[in-house]
């Protein structure tokens, strides 16, 4: 029946329902997840939205909203018996508005699509997740996604002015606006940036964009020590430089990106970093400069500055394909993003390596260490249940690490249910207790994304 | 052996390439399939879990899954994609295989269809020839031209009306009337090469296999033509024909005697990316197994081996301005040539070689045209999409000539080319013009 009443409000070709549709949509980019919807309903506009809702809570339904499904906390894993809302289809960019900084999109518009479109009016649209050529901005927004642009540009949260959402009842909600400074009640806005689908379901967005900056440099650096390259970073930072890439590969992963793409680095090298700065030209060349001494002063084996874009790019290519290289290696791979305060970064690099061994489990560990957001990444098995079991407990060990360090289980991919039960260990009993006050409020019926975060 | 008994093709797949898949959504961007519809079973990562799931028993071979398999074009821009280095290639032919093998798709124009093209004619050159020879004969005749002019196809049964604009112009002479079976340099031959002649570029663009044995003989090859060479079989593997597929392996294999020659040459990117992996194809016969793997490592596009030789570059003309060179050209990207072997800026550089010639880059020159093997006979309605998304970029190119490697994609973009708004445009592969270069520059 409730089958019925979605084919009548969203039409019979947006209702999926057939074993192979199901199929296709009962994973998303997270390792090891499944679960089959009742159905998928491909929405075409936030009245579809509201009504799919509004039919949902009366016959208490679970909905599990989903974008591109390439979260990698399971966010958008379907619960069984739930709808699928899928908001690929609502992809248009409603408004660039180059006198405010601003533009307004519907909820399936593509990261990249919105970092073209700002580019082409010479604006710069920062938040840079690394799925961005296919992620949807609805999904960057609910599980406020980072990138490599964090330490300077923030993350999607800095960039969200206003939304629209569709409240759990049906209800249609717009908060915030265009104006930079807007104090009218509580930011509600901010509510469901990082809701993760279980507060509403956003169906627009206003973005904040700002000037694209006129040059870029890239630097590489290498090092026999860990340590040397966290120092390196501490170092750039105190001295008032905001690079606006610090991306860090260990070992496990050079070689890893040696034995893929072959592009030279040194296989002896317990760190590679790649820095970058962006700003006006004069800025940037000083800032280079500084920077390369900084990196050799602390220890760097080697400092390699770009001449140009093409030579940006080759130095770039280490840290581009390390993902790719790790994924390569083994049939299962699982990232993870523990973070902690830069400033106990090369501690918990070393841990996560003495973990390794401990498990004997092949972890490599690349990420952004100009905000401590470290991606080890467990390179493994499905199949293997002992491996696996092995991999869970490496896992609590890390994230309990991180938060003694004053970290966070997650820094970008969201709780979902993979990181479900370590919530509590950070949170604490108060915080728990005020989440499930406000889920209570906002969705009485918790037919939102039920069984996520917490 | 009866397909039904046959063994499940996905189910005796090393699991492992299918988990390979860490379902990460990268490839979704690059699909055509999904672009055009925004429906996760179009996109690579859903099909791959179709597949995924008809190896678990968790589906069985259904309708939809042969639709899925029908509708994807095959134009592997997902591997090029794909960060974990999924075989998505392999994984096609075998889902396609598993289709036929179970039946599910059986309508009886697509057997026919199938019969005559994928059993009869390209497993069997001199039939292929025959055709081939009718088919000029129907156009030099002015037998077509009767049909098209007094809208004789009218008659004739939707299907063949929808075909009949794709027949390709047959060339007069097939490539073994203007090749020799062998053929040898000015001076002493630097390498020996076997030359492939395809099976349509036989017949079709038989000028081109000539301008590929000149490139060749002007960079010091001797030039080895076999008479006995069969169609590469990439047809039959991306149709879910694994055996003859194989039997066509073993017969080329035969014909040029790898173990000869240093490198065997392709100028069609479709069949070169099939020609590259017999070793794959061949890996549990012994007696060919290893001829294979030596076939593999000699296989060579032909943009790739003029690199790799670091070609001779063409002089400009003797006589100034007399015949200036091409002008302004594009390139569009054979789907088998830039993801299906990895060969994108080879045909760049052979084309800035070339003097008086002007490269546009065409925007989304990597994505498919629509003419994917016979996706332009099976899928019309979404090839002809892709072919419109196309002919656009190019319009917009301003470019006098359109170059690309693949015999498909020359066939598709001039029945494109022919039915726009600028029809004189020509397509031409970028060997012929390296060899109009060499010509000119001897004048």
């Amino acid at each position: 029946m409730a089958i019925e009443e979605l084919k009548r409000i969203v039409g019979d070709a947006n209702v999926l329902t057939k074993d192979e549709e199901l199929t296709v949509y009962s994973y998303d980019g997270t390792a090891m997840l499944n679960e089959r919807p009742l159905c998928v309903v491909m929405v075409e506009s936030t009245e579809h939205v509201a009504a799919v809702l509004r039919m949902a809570n009366q016959r208490k339904i679970a909905v599990v909203p989903r974008g591109s499904g390439t979260g990698l906390s399971g966010g958008s894993i379907p619960s069984k018996g739930s709808i699928v809302l899928c908001t690929v289809k609502m992809n248009r960019i409603l408004e660039v508005d180059a006198r405010n900084l601003t533009m307004r999109v519907e909820c399936g518009t593509l990261t990249q699509a919105i970092s073209d479109a700002a580019e082409k009016a010479g604006l710069f649209y920062p938040p840079d997740p690394g799925s961005m050529k296919i992620s949807t901005i609805g999904g960057n927004v609910a599980y406020n996604s980072g990138g490599l642009r964090g330490l300077k540009y923030g993350i999607t949260r800095n960039y969200v002015m206003g939304l629209k959402v569709v409240l759990a009842d049906g209800t249609v909600l717009d908060t915030g606006n265009k104006c930079v400074k807007d104090v009218a009640g509580y930011t509600m806005k901010d509510l469901f940036v990082g809701s993760e689908g279980t507060l509403g379901i956003i169906t627009e967005v206003l973005l904040r964009l700002i000037p694209k900056p006129r040059a870029k440099k890239t630097l590489l650096a290498t090092y026999g020590k860990m340590t040397d390259a966290a120092e390196t970073v501490s170092a750039i930072i105190a001295a008032k430089i905001i690079p606006c890439t610090l991306e860090f590969l260990d070992s496990v992963t050079i070689n890893c990106v040696e034995d893929y793409a072959k592009i030279g680095l040194p296989r002896d090298a317990e760190a590679i970093l790649l820095m970058e700065t962006d700003g006006h030209p004069a800025v940037v060349e000083e800032e280079a400069a500084a920077m390369a001494d900084i990196a050799r002063k602390n220890g760097a084996r080697d400092v390699r500055i770009a001449a140009d874009a093409i030579e940006s790019a080759t130095l770039a290519a280490a840290r581009r394909t390390a993902f790719s290289a790790l994924a390569r290696i083994a049939p299962t791979v699982i990232l993870e993003d523990a973070t902690v305060p830069r400033s106990e970064l090369a501690k918990m690099v070393a841990f996560i390596q003495s973990i390794s061994k401990k498990y004997g489990l092949k972890i490599g560990t690349f990420g952004h260490m100009g905000d401590g957001n470290l991606h080890p990444t467990f390179l493994t098995n499905e199949r293997n249940k002992e491996e696996i079991h092995k991999v869970e407990g490496a896992m609590k060990e890390i994230f309990d690490y991180a938060i003694d360090l004053g970290g966070t289980i997650t820094g970008e991919h969201g709780v979902g249910v993979a990181k479900k039960p370590f919530l509590p260990g950070q949170l604490g009993e108060a915080s728990i207790g005020l989440h499930k006050r406000v889920k209570a409020a906002l969705d009485p019926n918790g037919i939102l994304n039920p069984g996520k975060m917490f | 052996m009866s397909p039904a008994t046959q063994a499940s093709y996905l189910k005796g797949l090393d699991y492992s390439v299918l988990q390979q898949c860490m379902h990460c959504g990268m490839c979704l961007p690059t699909c055509p399939t999904y672009d055009a519809t925004l429906m996760e079973r179009s996109s690579p990562r859903g099909r791959i879990a179709l597949m995924r799931a008809l190896a678990d028993d968790r589906l069985g071979v259904s309708r939809e899954f042969a639709k899925e398999m029908s509708f994807c074009l095959g134009c592997l821009a997902c591997m090029t994609a794909c960060p974990a280095g999924v075989n998505y290639a392999e994984l096609f032919e075998m889902g396609r295989a598993e289709v036929e093998r179970t039946k599910v798709s059986d309508a009886l124009f697509r057997r026919l269809i199938r019969w005559t093209l994928i059993e009869m004619a390209f497993c069997h050159p001199p039939l292929l020839r025959l055709i081939g020879r009718l088919m000029w004969l129907y156009q030099v005749t002015g037998l077509q031209w009767v049909v098209r002019q007094f809208g004789l196809m009218a008659l004739a049964p939707k299907r063949f009306r929808e075909l009949e604009p794709l027949t390709p112009k047959v060339q007069a002479k097939f490539s073994f009337d203007l090749i020799r079976e062998t053929e040898r340099p000015q001076g002493p031959p630097k390498r020996r090469v076997g030359m492939i002649t395809g099976c349509v570029a036989d017949f079709v663009f038989s000028h081109v296999n000539r301008d590929t044995v000149d490139v060749l003989l002007e960079n010091g090859c001797e030039v080895f033509t076999p008479r006995g060479q069969a169609c590469c079989g990439s047809l039959h593997g991306h149709n879910g024909e694994w055996e003859m597929a194989k039997r066509l392996a073993r017969r080329n294999i035969d014909a040029f005697a790898p173990e000869k020659l240093d490198a065997i040459i392709i100028n069609a990117a479709g069949c070169g990316s099939h020609l590259k992996h017999y070793a794959h194809l061949l890996h549990d016969d012994p007696q060919y197994r290893a001829r294979a793997e030596d076939w593999d490592r000699k296989a060579r596009d032909i943009h790739e081996f003029l690199v790799e030789i670091d070609f001779k570059k063409p002089a400009p003309p003797a006589s100034c301005c007399a015949n200036g060179g091409p002008g302004r050209v594009t390139y569009h990207e054979a789907c088998h040539l830039c993801h299906g072997q990895k060969i994108t800026q080879q045909p760049r550089q052979i084309l800035r070689a070339i003097p008086g010639l002007e490269l546009v880059e065409l925007n989304e020159s990597t994505w498919c045209c629509g003419s994917a093997g016979v996706y332009n006979i099976t899928q019309p309605e979404m090839s002809g999409k892709l072919l419109k998304r196309k002919l656009g970029h190019i319009d917009r190119t301003g470019a006098e000539t359109v170059v690309t490697s693949n015999p498909g994609c020359t066939i598709q973009l001039e029945t494109g080319i022919a039915a726009s708004a600028h029809p004189g445009r020509p397509v031409v592969h970028p060997i012929s013009l390296l060899a109009q270069a060499y010509r000119r520059a001897r004048l």
